[in-house]
């Protein structure tokens, strides 16, 4: 298969994936037990209101309608509009705060790899020592780290105990770079701005890299395993036969090709980071999706509740999807 | 006659080095939370949803982790919480299994087009982030200890289906089946007789890793509250209630029922990793 016919292919294969996810939303938020109104107004409101805010929402019509319409909604771009303040288009709402939340999944990313990448390696190289046992246990150790309590406790250290780093929200008010990506990292150093950079960055390290702890067993394990392959191969071999250095053949024959299974990896591990992120944003306050998700159903705002979900959906597809095509074209035998 | 022999099993977990003393650790920790939950009652020295001092007095010999925000005593708090962590972990793994393993072994069994519409349904669920899929599931039904329960277990569903059918894809090609296929054994009893005693193993392995995440997902869950509702101690919650707290140095609220989820995730965590190795499975999650 060439490589255009495999991207072709993967995006069709989204297709019906894209589907399930809307459709296990719709019937999550419509089909479960439970009236949507009534949780949304409580058990106390009039029986008329209901009513009215049950057509409102288009809750009266039979349930194969309002599927038709929620996917031909979706179809369009429309995510409806909030049901409180203001009552703006969710998307923007979604828009406002998605920036935050993705800055928040990158910087942990980098964190979870960083740290997976080191230890991993310690582990694949030391295979069957101590070392690896040990990095074998903080693999099974981090991932058992509860978000909001790790999160706390660096707070508490890093800034209560020590003053070095703020502990809550995006950026110190006032500092904020003009919005060109969203991204306050980026829109820093696209404008120039230094100070906002370093505010920007400190607010980032402490949820980042609570993120990333936590996450980066799972790449402990697989750079572990995965060296641990590569390096049993003949061509490690045949560059020991040659003569080159332990160090040369680790990082630039071993560690590349030791890289690729991870890749695979990305598309799993990025969905446990947007569900970390949520606890992260919540216990740093940090303003993204999670936070604002959290907020909207203690004010059972319901049409922003299903936007943010399939956003979420939307995204996860997404990324999987672009996961997939960078790996095949890294590795053009996944394409066979 | 076999009989229980101490000496033997201790041997036994030696040998096994650390996935052995991993094992047993999780073991450990696993049997206290349960004793702790089963026998409630007997141990928590106060009622859980009582005040009895003054908010946020810090641990003393009359509350030995203190108080909570508004002045209920942790420790009784965290024993009783230990309840209803185990039961909402149990009601919803056990839903789980009895959704998603008879839909593997049906889905790998049968194969066609059912195995291939009931796995693109089940990776589009399992490619989901998790814990988000609980908070709309959790967010719609409301709280309370059967809902948050169903909550969780949607989202392990696809964990056991995917297990499970990919074993019976392999198991299905075996010799011992073929051979009971060639006997006249009919599908329903290869599947009961032959497929699922080895199917057995791995799934206790899955389990517990399985076990490990919905923990944390079901605490985390209730640190946004959505689990179950006040005042039904809930580790995850308690938390959250000290939270605003915490910077100023209260730090008992939070530190007991955070550490009290770190270490049941991890017993089930250490259970699974040591089970995996010790049974000669490939690696699980």
């Amino acid at each position: 298969m060439s490589l255009r016919a495999y991207i072709i292919a993967r995006i069709l294969m989204t297709i019906p994936m894209i589907l399930i996810l809307l459709t296990l939303v719709f019937l999550v938020m419509r089909v479960l037990p439970g009236n949507p109104v009534i949780a949304i107004v409580g058990m106390k409101a009039s029986p008329e209101y209901i009513k009215k805010l049950e057509h409102q929402l288009g809750l009266d019509k039979p349930l194969w309608q309002q599927y038709i319409d929620y996917l031909a909604d979706l179809l369009r771009g429309d995510l409806g509009k909030s049901m409180i303040w203001g009552k703006r288009p969710v998307i923007q709402e979604i828009m406002d705060h998605f920036p935050a939340t993705l800055e928040l999944t990158i910087g942990g990313f980098l964190v979870s790899v960083l740290l997976g990448l080191a230890t991993g390696m310690v582990a694949g190289i030391r295979s069957g020592g101590k070392l690896d046992a040990s990095m074998r246990i903080y693999s099974i150790v981090v991932y058992s780290l509860f978000i909001p309590l790790l999160g706390m406790m660096l707070q508490l250290v890093f800034g209560v105990w020590l003053h070095l780093l703020p502990v809550g929200g995006r950026i110190d008010p006032g500092l904020e770079p003009p919005t060109i990506t969203g991204l306050y990292v980026l829109d820093s150093i696209l404008s120039l701005k230094m100070d906002s950079l370093a505010n920007s960055l400190a607010h980032l390290a402490l949820p980042s890299f609570t993120l990333g702890l936590v996450l980066s067993g799972i790449y402990t394990r697989l750079v572990r395993s995965s060296l641990i392959e590569v390096l049993g191969q003949d061509f490690i071999r045949a560059c020991k036969a040659r003569g080159l250095l332990g160090r040369s053949i680790l990082f630039k024959h071993a560690l590349k090709n030791a890289l690729i299974p991870i890749l695979t990896m990305m598309g799993l591990q990025f969905a446990l980071l947007l569900a970390g992120a949520v606890l992260t944003e919540t216990t740093f306050s940090w303003p993204g999706m999670g936070t604002f998700l959290v907020e909207r159903i203690t004010y059972r705002d319901f049409t922003t509740i299903q936007g943010s979900i399939v956003f979420y959906a939307l995204f996860v597809a997404l990324v999987s999807l672009v996961v997939d095509l960078v790996y095949a074209y890294i590795d053009p035998r996944i394409r066979y | 006659m076999r009989t229980f022999n101490f000496s033997r099993l201790l041997n036994s977990v030696r040998e096994a080095g650390l996935d052995g003393y991993m094992m047993v650790i999780g073991i450990i920790i696993i049997s206290v939370v349960l004793i702790m939950a089963v026998f409630a009652e007997f141990i928590a020295p106060y009622d859980p949803i009582k005040t009895v001092g003054m908010p946020v007095t810090p641990p003393s010999p009359e509350f030995p982790w203190g108080t909570d925000t508004i002045g209920r005593d942790v420790f009784s708090r965290v024993v009783y919480g230990s309840r209803t962590i185990m039961i909402v972990i149990l009601m919803s793994t056990a839903l789980s299994m009895a959704v998603g393993i008879p839909l593997g072994l049906l889905s790998g069994y049968v194969g066609g087009l059912l195995d291939r519409t009931l796995s693109l349904i089940m990776d589009s669920i399992y490619a989901f982030p998790g814990l988000i899929l609980a908070i709309a599931v959790a967010a719609m039904l409301g709280p309370g200890i059967y809902n948050t329960s169903i909550s969780l277990a949607v989202v392990y569903i696809p964990t056991y289906f995917r297990m499970v059918r990919g074993q019976v894809l392999s198991l299905r090609e075996q010799l011992f089946v073929e051979a009971a296929r060639a006997l006249g054994a009919t599908d329903l009893r290869i599947l009961r007789k032959y497929i699922f005693p080895n199917v057995f193993f791995i799934i206790a392995v899955v389990f517990s890793l399985n076990v490990a995440d919905a923990i944390l997902t079901e605490a985390g869950l209730s640190f946004l509250g959505l689990s179950v509702s006040a005042p039904t101690p809930d580790w995850g919650f308690d938390l959250k209630n000290g939270q605003r707290y915490f910077l100023s140095g209260k730090w008992w609220p939070v530190v007991f029922p955070g550490i009290m989820i770190i270490l049941l995730a991890l017993g089930f965590g250490l259970l699974g990793e040591g089970l995996n190795k010790i049974l000669g499975q490939k690696e699980v999650r």
